[in-house]
């Protein structure tokens, strides 16, 4: 069996041992053409498409949630076969019974599960409530046995904001490849080898994981049965493209059914998949058309994925995401592109099915992508808005060239690498701290360490950095132990088996944190140094606002002064952060990411001394705060990038917009692009401004070029 | 030197090729009707830069502009000469494309010299052709158009390429006759690489408020995009009537060459 899914492939390490990427470079090829060879919608595509219009509609009309289980808690296999419209789909597979039905996630926290249905009108089964109360603990009721007091004041005067303590962490991407390329039971047998040499004294930690193995051994079994009940038998590789993306697609679901983490990326598997296609389309097995109808079919599918969440959650990331990353693109080790065929499929369903913001698709920004590959990109950005780019040349150097993004910035070595994702903490309440002695300046409430408040009439530099330094000591303190609380309960009782099952035994784990604030800081800092600022304090003598007199350079202009101390910040608190033992060893790591949820942390934030007033939102991720950067934005992009990469190696986003017109002289809808890497050549000429039913005939594109025939003639 | 700036943009993306750094020099003669920029004006206003400034900036972000360069416009960039032709002689022997957007309201055969110099040093100018009718262009701007078709010639003969570039404002310059001629003059530029057709906005209106200035088109409804289209489709119609012309003049020489 394995021998006619294998034909024609070469073979190398990947068929003696698990190694995706071993298969892929040794068996695709690049593509560097343009996007010529696509194929449009079928049929059936578009009837199915409609009937999810439809669906998306009646959500909507129903308040957001078109139907929620309250009686079964979720797994692997807990549901039978869902359909849209069956006789359509060429990818099946639904989270629940019922397309966009919300399943339930207990294993979290009941608590949340709970809310979550209710504040849709929907109530949990009392007899499954019951038992989770009594006989099955959470994550969440873990994670507050353990709490300090300190923890919990820091977490409720919101220093530090979205731990993952009463929902499923998320950030971890299984391997969902080797469910295609390899089948399930290959896949079981070499869990069983690692499982036969997790061997020696039993310790806890040998103990953990012989025990995880098994675990994970048990959730691919379900894999298995939860396939079969679609009609499917993964226990052997994919034969060819369709059962390759309906291989991966099960190992995906099988995830999603199981964990409702913060985010649920997909991993990087365009080029994995075209090696199957490229088969397919020599053996004349599946025609593009056929292809590309596969792929539109699964990413309608990706755009399906429903979590029931918390209201409070959903404001906190500004509505409903899913964070169903797909990495596209990059450069491989040796010099190749990894793009393919189907690097231009996935992208080309936001034509065939319209813009979405789900799946996340991510191109993994080089230069030296095919310039194909590259116009294609940014014609669908200009029509879509619908791409996010991450710069491939700063993460390929550390994460090598299979690597995907989870969630929105962090780059992870797929099946390889894991991570703890922590939130973050808000530095700029950290700043306030320092400056009021531990007392939360909303609250009034002694939340931080009752060190000497700063009583002078005007901040001086100097004292404010002295005394901002302890409170980042303490800080990272109380929250990289919450964090191995939260992570040491997580594994205990909402451990993601399915999505460690698609890993190796060995694992690094990563120990993500995170800050929110950075320009707030940064700003705040600047001011106190090159202006004079007051801190109105009230009467218990908290600096509850603050009078700056003079100007202060301010972050984003690509200017050192400040921007140094942005610099200095992030780096002066990863060190912090450094110094604590961490769960499992994991590595730790710190973003700048908050893309969203700067709205929420800038409201339980009080008046900063950059002169941001009580309650206004911070800036996103490492943005400069809204119209401070005044010189453009290449001395915006300019500042951002002086944050030292190896103290945020999570990730450092800079969210940028801005209107097609203001890029040349293409497209009606606005483009947004992180990490940027302008490197294309946009033609601000005429030809946009064509008006339709006036072809551009050669004669007026002579006219763009007037000059060659005629000035060489006249030359002569 | 010293240049006299209104402000500096790190990230121009419609006034040249590419990703452009655009500094943006303070001080204009013309007063057009329909200038979104009032407070670039006055010479009196604005701040000081050095040649070095410039470059520092430029310097260390010049990834961003590997594709673009520089663009000086204004305000009227000419009003500066001896600065402009020293900061693009600085960046051209850095390899720098150099764009220089301007009316050329202040072309002087007089000048002749300092043009050639600064001929010399730029790569691309993007000629802002308000009007083609003088009598028009008088009232649209304050000024005469003479010079500026003159210097139109001039850098022609220089060989230096040359973006067109014409705001189109309903009930102002929205007259194909006028788009034609326009067109039509533009057709004899040998060096003619684009035309630009802008449709009018009033984004600027907001500053002649703040500057207590009256708003001379107050009133005058933004152009559509669809506008403009046609006003480039006319314009190429007249520069496309120009070359045929030239072409057919030329012909006949051409076949006793051979």
């Amino acid at each position: 069996m394995q021998n006619t899914a294998w034909k024609g492939f070469i073979t190398g390490v990947w068929d003696k041992a698990i190694d995706v990427r071993d298969f892929i470079q040794r068996n695709y090829n690049p593509y560097v053409g343009d996007d010529s060879f696509l194929a449009g919608p079928t049929d059936r595509t578009l009837k199915l498409w409609q009937e999810v219009l439809r669906l998306y509609e009646e959500e909507k009309e129903k308040g957001g949630v078109i139907d929620a289980d309250t009686d079964i808690a979720t797994s692997v296999s807990s549901h039978g076969p869902g359909y849209i419209i069956k006789e359509l789909e060429q990818i099946v597979g639904l989270q629940t019974d019922k397309p966009l039905k919300r399943a339930m996630f207990p294993y979290g926290g009941l608590r949340t599960a709970k809310s979550a249905l209710q504040e849709y009108g929907f109530e949990m089964d009392a007899q499954l409530e019951d038992f989770f109360k009594k006989h099955r603990k959470t994550h969440n009721d873990g994670v507050f046995d353990v709490y300090t007091p300190e923890m919990r004041a820091a977490r409720s005067a919101h220093i530090i904001t979205g731990l993952p303590d009463a929902y499923s962490r998320g950030r971890i991407i299984g391997d969902y490849r080797r469910v295609a390329l390899y089948g399930i039971d290959r896949l079981i047998e070499e869990k069983e080898k690692d499982f036969a040499i997790t061997m020696g004294d039993m310790t806890a930690t040998i103990i953990r994981d012989r025990e995880e193995i098994r675990d994970q051994i048990r959730s691919l079994k379900e894999l298995k049965a939860m396939a079969a009940s679609y009609g499917f038998y993964i226990s052997q590789p994919a034969k060819d493209v369709k059962e390759a993306i309906q291989w991966l697609y099960f190992g995906y679901l099988g995830a999603i059914k199981e964990q409702n983490g913060a985010a649920m990326s997909i991993g990087r598997n365009t080029v994995f998949l075209d090696i199957y296609a490229e088969r397919d389309l020599k053996e004349g097995r599946y025609t593009e058309e056929e292809i590309q109808e596969m792929v539109d079919h699964f990413i309608m599918k990706l755009r399906m994925v429903r979590f029931a969440r918390i209201i409070e959650y959903n404001n906190l990331f500004t509505g409903d995401p899913v964070w169903t990353t797909e990495s596209i693109g990059g450069m491989g080790s040796d010099g190749r592109p990894l793009v393919s065929k189907m690097s231009f499929r996935y992208l080309h369903t936001l034509t065939n099915l319209g813009p979405a913001p789900e799946p996340n698709l991510t191109v993994l920004w080089s230069p030296r992508l095919p310039d194909g590959f590259k116009r294609f990109c940014a014609k669908l950005s200009i029509q879509t808005s619908s791409i996010q780019y991450e710069n491939d040349e700063l993460m390929r150097p550390n994460s090598g060239d299979d690597y995907a993004i989870a969630c929105c910035v962090s780059p992870m070595r797929i099946g390889k690498e894991m991570q703890f994702f922590g939130a973050r903490c808000n530095l700029a309440k950290c700043l306030l701290y320092a400056i009021n002695g531990g007392v939360d300046e909303k609250l009034k409430k002694q939340v931080g360490p009752k060190y000497r408040p700063i009583t002078s009439e005007y901040l001086d530099f100097d004292e404010v950095m002295e005394r901002f330094d302890d409170m980042m000591e303490w800080l990272a303190g109380v929250y990289v132990n919450a964090l191995n609380i939260i992570h040491y309960m997580h594994d205990k009782y909402a451990y993601e088996k399915l999505e460690m099952a698609l890993h190796d035994r060995k694992v690094t784990r990563w120990f993500a944190t995170g800050i929110a604030g950075l320009s707030v800081v940064a700003d705040s800092l600047s001011a106190i140094k090159y202006a004079k600022v007051k801190p109105i304090r009230d009467e218990n003598g908290v600096a509850v606002d603050f009078e700056i007199t003079g100007d202060f350079p301010k972050y984003g202009n690509d200017d050192d002064r400040v921007d140094d101390l942005a610099a200095f910040v992030v780096s002066a608190f990863m060190n912090k952060i450094r110094k604590h033992p961490t769960y499992r060893e994991s590595v730790p790591t710190m973003s700048l990411l908050t893309i969203t949820s700067n709205v929420v942390y800038g409201n339980a934030t009080g008046s900063t001394p950059d002169g941001r007033k009580q309650g206004t939102p911070f800036a996103p991720g490492a943005n400069p705060m809204h119209g401070r950067d005044s010189h453009g934005a290449v001395s915006s992009m300019a500042s951002v990038a002086k944050i030292p990469w190896r103290d945020a190696s999570d990730g450092i986003s800079n969210t940028f917009s801005i209107i097609p017109d203001a890029l040349g002289k293409n497209g009606e809808t606005m483009v947004r692009m992180s990490d940027l890497d302008i490197d294309l050549d946009l033609d601000a000429v005429l030809q946009s401004d064509m008006p339709t039913g006036l072809p551009v005939n050669n004669e007026n594109l002579a006219c763009r070029e007037p000059n060659v025939s005629i000035s060489e003639k006249e030359d002569k | 030197m010293i240049g006299r700036i209104h402000s500096l943009e790190t990230m121009g993306t419609v006034d040249g090729p590419g990703v452009r750094m655009v500094l943006f020099l303070q001080g204009c003669p013309m007063r057009c009707a329909y200038c979104h920029n009032p407070d670039t004006w006055d010479a009196q206003q604005g701040k000081n830069i050095t040649i070095e400034e410039v470059w520092e900036q430029f310097e260390r972000n010049q990834s961003f502009y590997k594709n673009g360069g520089l663009t000086v416009t204004g305000g009227e960039a000419l009003m500066q000469l001896p600065f402009v032709i020293e900061l693009f002689s600085f960046f051209r022997e850095r390899g720098i494309h150099t764009c220089l957007d301007t009316s050329g309201i202040y072309f002087e055969e007089s000048q002749r010299e300092e043009y050639e110099k600064l001929m010399a040093v730029t790569s691309l100018v993007i000629l802002d052709l308000k009007e083609i009718d003088d009598d028009k262009h008088i009232a649209l701007t304050g000024q005469s158009n003479k010079q500026i078709l003159k210097f139109a010639r001039f850098i022609d003969e220089h060989n230096v390429p040359i973006w067109v570039r014409h705001v189109v404002v309903p009930t102002i310059t929205d007259n194909a006759d006028r788009w034609y001629r326009l067109g039509f003059f533009a057709g004899s530029l040998k060096n003619l690489e684009t035309i630009d057709c802008l449709p009018y906005h009033v984004m600027g209106t907001a500053k002649y408020k703040e500057m207590g200035i009256a708003y001379r088109l107050e009133g005058i409804p933004p152009a559509s995009k669809a506008l403009a289209a046609r006003a480039s489709q006319v314009v190429l119609e007249g520069i496309k009537a120009y070359r045929r012309q030239w072409w057919s003049a030329l012909a006949p020489a051409q076949e006793s060459a051979v």
